[in-house]
């Protein structure tokens, strides 16, 4: 332990010696790398996330995903369908140009062009008009409580620069020309790190930019970003000092981080809710013993399973209490979450076996159930105790587990929703209730768009009926009733099987502190490496 | 000779042609590009349109087609997952990978080459047993397990080498290199080792086994009764005949440590064309796919072609025949 301690002297020593002690370079690896670098080039989390550390929006997110300023100083609802944003004075890209009125107005159109991936955050807007160089005029196709959070992921870039480089459209996948993937490879934006260097799936580096335009917690200068995409190797870097922070972590290497030394877990719960969903629309179910009808259309049925699940169980023995259980298909983060709703169903095995033989299944039935095992935290091993769980109600579960990309193409709507039971998980875009119904909870319906991701077609018209509401609803007390009254027919028609908030996992160095926010992004203006 | 080397290309061109049509079949079933390459509050519309764009709405032959017309003019499309073209993206690769394979070869070579002789000659010594046993577990562990092993040995337990990665490379050109900085070379190490491992037990037992024939013909024995110097019969006569067989089973082995330094890549996260490959598998990344596909068929038929010819060179009876 002397000996340790000398050393460690000895280091800090040369390290004065050599003047490290005005740059702190901070290394992290994560599953991925980005698909592009282009803003508006593809809306998923951590594409989005790492961005942010380049770019930025009007408004942005603290560490405890509450909305702030950011690219905006305030805004002001100033008719149901106009917003007035008042722009932030003195901030500069990071080629030296000033961020004004014209960017806002010009990354927003950019945003509906037609590689762009954020349509729909674009869309949430009719028109922008610019009243002097620092203000804007927003102007919404309906009312739209909302809207500053819907601001947060559509940053804000530089008019002259995408100009100049051929880059006024967003860079779609299937581009074809190099001129026009420029934004694709290169970065100008106004956040707190400026891209150096990137070889895509290789490396990345940043380095502290100097005109940022307000102060933050980080003391980082030099950044180092590695995509490791096996969990071993990823997990072995780290326990061996080469990286300071890397995510995610298998849930079982746990331990192992809390044994090695210079290294711990950081764990928390996550905003995305994972829950199972089933087939209600179909008069047979494609994957069932039972023919000529669908069970899961019988209320009782879908009761019964509800009561068959022991989340704690999950929790406890795949999760390793890591997971918070959930009665709701959001989590507490999420904007709209109601806690009087959170309440799971109570597992009780006899009540879901009276159930079964209520609705004429006392033997049980069998039941195919699809499954990604490469998407979520656990995701194969909670199908496997659902499956487990299931049979003792006498509910026998055909398991197809496969990867994300399988997975996703079979149970689509491109592909029919072609499933009877599922997994899968969720976090709001927006960190905003107003997604999950329209998403989740609505009607499947090709002509608004609506229910895209109910794969399982569960559909209630009052629920329907209540998005629409919430969408517009500027008055918070209203629109806290109305989601609650949604939550509540979801509940009583046992619409959904909401399992578990998973957890966050990430594993850092000692000495380095930074706040891990619950979409699972890392906001490098958070991280400090203690000396 | 030239109607020889003409015909042997002719066939590597079918060869491809159907190692494309085979992938271009099977990349149905890898899943859906499509729910990679877009946000997940992307309308089902624009998905649609996304997918219609790609051409994956057409049946696998007429995609193929559409590859293949484009592949003659040096066009490999764009990746799905980097959104680069294909093309940068595998020259930026291939030096990672080459640089790997040859060092994995030299050391299988340097290493095994040897042993094979010591077991062959001393077959009952205590250190031909030791070889021989470890030469059967380098053939039975699994490369990943091989590479984790090591990782957490050298890289986590000593720290004496990167655990990940390829350090820092030189360019040299559109040649980037490990080779001249100390963290490249130390990165080079583990990977290396991993990646020789299996080929290295390979030549080990081959070398063996040709070598024990060898010693048993009639001319060894003849040379034995001549009284030549044991010393002149086992490296000068025996070794030689020893070495067609292994020479032409070695250049096989070449490609396909190329074509197979997938796992390693993939434990390391080595840059090269196999990590690339096998990400573009789960993301369903069909252009890289293909052409990947293509390239290691391609370095297969040219591997091959190299080898016959050698045949011509090497083996006098060949040449009268032809």
């Amino acid at each position: 332990m002397k000996m340790r301690n000398l050393l460690a002297a000895s280091v800090c020593v040369l390290a004065l010696g050599s003047n490290a002690a005005t740059a702190e370079t901070f290394k992290w690896a994560f599953q991925g790398d980005v698909q592009s670098l282009d803003p508006h080039g593809l809306n998923e989390t951590f594409t989005l996330g790492y961005l942010g550390n380049i770019y930025e929006g009007l408004t942005g997110y603290d560490a405890d995903l509450q909305l702030q300023p950011s690219l905006a100083e305030s805004w002001e609802n100033t008719s149901p369908t106009t917003w007035v944003f008042k722009l932030r004075q003195g901030v500069k890209f990071h080629d030296g140009s000033d961020f004004t009125a014209d960017d806002v107005i010009f990354s927003w159109k950019r945003s509906l062009t037609e590689g762009s991936d954020m349509k729909g955050y674009g869309a949430k807007m009719a028109d922008i008009k610019k009243i002097d160089d620092h203000t804007v005029e927003l102007v919404t196709p309906a009312p739209n409580p909302i809207l500053p959070r819907e601001l947060v992921f559509l940053y804000m870039m530089d008019q002259g620069w995408s100009e100049k480089h051929g880059a006024s459209e967003a860079t779609s996948p299937k581009a074809a020309d190099s001129t026009a993937t420029y934004a694709a490879q290169n970065a100008n934006g106004t956040g707190p790190f400026i891209l150096t260097e990137r070889q895509p799936d290789v490396r990345s580096k940043f380095t502290r930019f100097d005109d940022y335009w307000q102060d933050i917690p980080t003391n980082v200068t030099e950044v180092e970003f590695t995509p490791v995409s096996q969990d071993a190797t990823r997990v072995a870097a780290l326990i061996s000092g080469e990286l300071d922070l890397v995510y995610p972590i298998p849930v079982q290497d746990w331990a192992r981080l809390e044994e090695a030394e210079g290294v711990r877990p950081l764990t928390g719960p996550e905003a995305r809710t994972i829950f199972l969903g089933m087939d209600q629309w179909r008069d047979e179910l494609l994957y069932s013993s039972v023919k000529g009808k669908n069970p899961l259309k019988d209320k009782r049925v879908r009761e019964a399973m509800a009561h068959a699940i022991d989340l704690n169980a999950i929790d406890e023995k795949i999760m390793r209490g890591a997971a918070v259980p959930a009665g709701m298909m959001i989590a507490p983060q999420i904007n709209g979450f109601d806690e009087a709703m959170n309440q799971p169903y109570d597992y009780n095995l006899e009540k879901s076996k009276q159930l079964l033989a209520e609705a004429g299944y006392p033997d049980g039935f069998e039941l195919g159930m699809d499954c990604p095992n490469n998407r979520y935290v656990n995701d194969e091993k909670i199908c496997q105790a659902v499956v487990g769980l299931l049979a003792r109600a006498g509910i026998k579960v055909d398991l197809n587990a496969q990867p994300k990309s399988k997975y996703f193409a079979k149970v689509s709507p491109q592909n029919g929703n072609d499933t009877s039971f599922y997994l899968l998980g969720w976090t709001p875009g927006t960190i905003d209730v107003h997604n999950v119904l329209f998403n989740l909870m609505s009607s499947f319906d090709t002509e608004v768009n609506s229910g895209q991701f109910n794969y399982g077609r569960y559909s209630n018209p009052r629920i329907d009926a209540i998005t629409q509401e919430v969408e517009k609803e500027t008055d918070t007390t209203k629109r806290q009733a109305l989601i609650a009254e949604a939550f509540k027919i979801m509940r009583d028609d046992v619409g959904y099987l909401p399992l578990h908030q998973q957890p966050l996992s990430w594993g850092v160095r000692e000495g380095v502190t930074v706040a891990q926010r619950a979409d699972n992004v890392l906001d490098l203006r958070s991280v400090v490496i203690s000396k | 000779m030239f109607k020889f080397v003409s015909m042997r290309l002719l066939q590597s061109i079918i060869v491809m042609l159907v190692v494309g049509l085979i992938a271009f079949g099977l990349f149905r079933f890898v899943g859906d590009p499509v729910n990679n390459m877009v946000g997940q509050d992307t309308t089902l519309e624009e998905r649609e349109a996304l997918t219609e764009s790609l051409g994956l709405n057409d049946p696998f032959v007429v995609q193929y087609g559409r590859f293949v017309a484009k592949a003659v003019q040096g066009d490999f499309g764009m990746s799905y997952r980097l959104r680069q073209p294909v093309s940068d993206l595998i020259a930026e690769r291939f030096p990672a990978t080459l640089e790997l394979s040859l060092v994995s070869a030299f050391l299988a070579l340097l290493l095994g080459v040897p042993m094979g002789i010591y077991t062959a000659l001393k077959p009952k010594s205590l250190f031909s047993r030791g070889f021989m046993t470890l030469s059967l577990m380098g053939v039975s562990l699994p490369t990943f397990l091989i590479g984790i092993l090591l990782i957490l040995f050298f890289g986590v337990s000593l720290r004496w080498l990167p655990t990940f990665g390829r350090g820092e490379v030189v360019e040299l050109g559109w040649w980037s290199s490990g080779f001249f900085t100390a963290s490249g070379l130390k990165s080079l190490i583990m990977p290396a080792i991993t990646l020789a491992i299996f080929q290295m037990t390979l030549i080990v037992r081959l070398v063996r086994a040709e070598m024990l024939e060898v010693l048993r013909t009639d001319y060894i024995k003849f040379a034995h009764a001549r009284g030549l110097s044991p010393r002149l019969i086992n490296f000068s006569i025996a070794l030689r005949n020893t070495l067609v067989p292994v020479i032409t089973i070695i250049g096989l082995q070449v490609g396909s440590i190329i074509a197979f330094a997938i796992i390693t890549e993939s434990v390391f996260q080595w840059p090269g064309m196999g990590l690339l490959f096998i990400q573009a598998v789960s993301e369903v990344d069909i252009p890289v796919m293909a052409a990947y596909l293509l390239l290691i068929a391609f370095v297969f038929v040219v591997i091959n072609l190299i080898v016959d010819i050698l045949y011509f060179v090497v083996d006098p009876r060949l040449r009268v025949q032809s």
